[in-house]
């Protein structure tokens, strides 16, 4: 299996992306914004789509609409969480561009395009190129790198923003800078499994780690550690059987850990109370 | 086809009304709008933009797997949203973090669903973008007939549960001490919001019903304080957004989703506007 050199290419995308994915999920279970992370998600497939009308390379739009969401939605949530119901508008609105290019791309750009809102809302990992993974895991590794750096204070800031703001930890440009990270991680993962089904990534090993453990550090290192093995598994998966499409293997394992992870917490009656109310 | 825009209307009207495929695809808009317009306005009362947008995304592997099992894609629709419906309802509340997250892993799973099924089945992938973001092509017959039925049904269900739900909706607590039983009550209503998720997704695709549910009703409380006024021109500007984007995309080369979005999202942000000014 892993003779074959795309089989290698994925993987090498995968990993990174999965932790990636790991860690900024559990940020955005915690803080409680999986609603802005769905939005953030969706908006990807517009961007793609709009560099393809365009003609530029998909990963400059991908990365330039989550960015630029991100920046939006941490303005507009400048007093705490955005209104869910500006939050669905307006990206209801962005998906309603993305459609507007699907059918610029498929009227104007005939050649080999017919398949592309599929493959952006769905990923095609077993398609990445040799050059496509590298970049990907780079962007990983720079992304995990600045998610470290500001770890210590947003997990501070999230767990207890007011106490937070007292010892000076700079709580309202925490949020955006978090967005933003979060805005690129969807746009890495957008490549690997797709618009539609990454937030399955972000949120499922999140909410089984935090449920399996509640110290923060610890929890957090096992959802990376829980995404990077449901991409492993479902990698595998979609290997042995063909007619599995990956992301739905992928996906298929994140949302079994977290089955599996309510199944061990309640038998057990280990569920943890949250440390904090938030 | 030839169809122009011109300035005399009733020339356009009639141009409008020439097709069968069109005059079906406005029947669909106009039962599915007064539904969402109505159902969505009680949804953003009750803060419920995300279980509703997640409803509204599983209605794609229900139209998906039904499609690959060779059965009518509306039978999938509203069998998926309202099985969806009635698991966010009855699952354990948790705390608040864990249950959006629940709803997020639920969507993503369904979706990927969706996608399994669509590989299983081939040569779907126009059927694919259509599934998802809606055509103005295809609304057959009986697809009319089953959401006039649903709807009426969805509608009647509402006003039966009108009052209850409305006191549930703003003071939760108060309703529940005056022996309203809100459980109850919120399940039922997922329902509703199933059914109303799983009928526009037939008209907008499923990636889009929010420009029928909850910009309409967005736009409406930034318009009135009033629930039954509100409630009215929810389904007024539902209504409009509905045949003015049909209508845009007759007469344009661009697709529904693109007009129906882009229309509500306007009324959205000129009622923002307009009370930004006012207050």
């Amino acid at each position: 299996m892993l003779t074959q050199t795309f089989m290698q290419h994925a993987l090498l995308a995968g990993t990174s992306v999965a932790a990636l994915a790991g860690l900024v999920g559990y940020f955005v279970v915690l803080r409680g914004q999986v609603f802005a992370g769905d939005a953030l998600s969706h908006v990807a497939y517009t961007g793609a789509l709009a560099a393809l009308a365009i003609g530029v390379d998909l990963r400059l739009g991908l990365f330039a609409m989550t960015t630029v969401v991100a920046v939006l939605l941490g303005v507009l949530g400048g007093r705490g969480v955005a209104d869910d119901v500006v939050i669905g508008t307006t990206f209801s609105w962005v998906l309603g561009i993305g459609v507007l290019c699907l059918s610029i791309v498929t009227t104007h750009r005939a050649q080999g395009n017919s398949t592309a809102s599929a493959t952006v809302l769905f990923g095609s990992i077993f398609g990445i190129s040799a050059g496509d993974a590298r970049t990907a895991a780079v962007v990983a590794v720079v992304l995990i790198a600045l998610l470290a750096v500001m770890a210590r204070p947003l997990l501070f800031a999230s767990l207890d923003p007011s106490v937070a703001a007292a010892r000076g930890v700079p709580v309202r440009a925490l949020g955006p800078a978090f967005l933003v990270v979060a805005g690129a991680t969807a746009a890495e993962a957008t490549q690997v499994v797709g618009a539609l089904l990454l937030f399955g990534l972000l949120a499922a090993p999140a909410a089984a780690a935090q449920r399996l453990v509640s110290r923060p550090w610890h929890a957090l290192a096992l959802s990376a550690g829980l995404a990077v093995g449901s991409m492993w598994a479902g990698l595998g998966l979609a290997f042995a059987v063909p007619r599995l499409p990956p992301s739905f293997a992928i996906l298929a394992v994140a949302t079994g850990v977290y089955v599996l992870a309510v199944v061990v917490t309640s038998v057990s009656g280990r569920a943890r109370t949250p440390r904090v109310c938030a | 086809m030839d169809v122009q825009l011109s300035w005399n209307l009733v020339h356009d009207v009639r141009q409008l009304l020439e097709f069968h495929f069109m005059v079906n695809a406005l029947r669909a808009g106009t039962i599915v709008a007064v539904v969402a317009g109505a159902i969505g306005y009680v949804m953003v009362l009750r803060r419920q933009s995300f279980a509703g947008h997640t409803l509204a995304l599983l209605g794609f592997p229900g139209a998906a797997g039904a499609v690959w099992l060779g059965l009518d894609a509306s039978v999938g629709f509203f069998g998926f949203c309202i099985a969806a419906a009635l698991i966010l309802g009855l699952a354990p509340a948790g705390r608040a973090g864990e249950q959006s997250a629940v709803i997020g892993i639920v969507q993503s799973f369904g979706l990927a669903c969706g996608l399994l099924f669509v590989s299983l089945y081939h040569g779907f992938l126009s059927g694919l973008n259509n599934l998802l973001f809606g055509t103005i092509v295809g609304v057959t017959d009986r697809q009319v007939l089953v959401l006039l039925v649903a709807g009426v049904v969805a509608l009647g269900a509402l006003a039966a549960l009108g009052r209850p739900l409305l006191f549930a909706s703003i003071d939760e607590a108060a309703a529940r001490s005056r022996g309203v039983p809100t459980r109850l009550v919120g399940v039922a209503f997922l329902v509703l919001l199933g059914v109303a998720a799983a009928g526009a997704s037939q008209v907008t695709g499923s990636l889009l019903v929010f420009a029928l549910l909850v910009a309409p009703a967005a736009t409406a409380v930034r318009l009135t304080a009033r629930p039954v006024v509100g409630l009215v021109l929810s389904v007024v500007i539902a209504l409009v957004v509905t045949w003015l984007g049909e209508g845009a995309a007759y007469f344009s080369t661009y697709p529904i989703g693109f007009w129906v979005t882009t229309f509500a999202f306007g009324l959205f942000l000129l009622a923002s506007g307009y009370r930004a000014v006012v207050k």
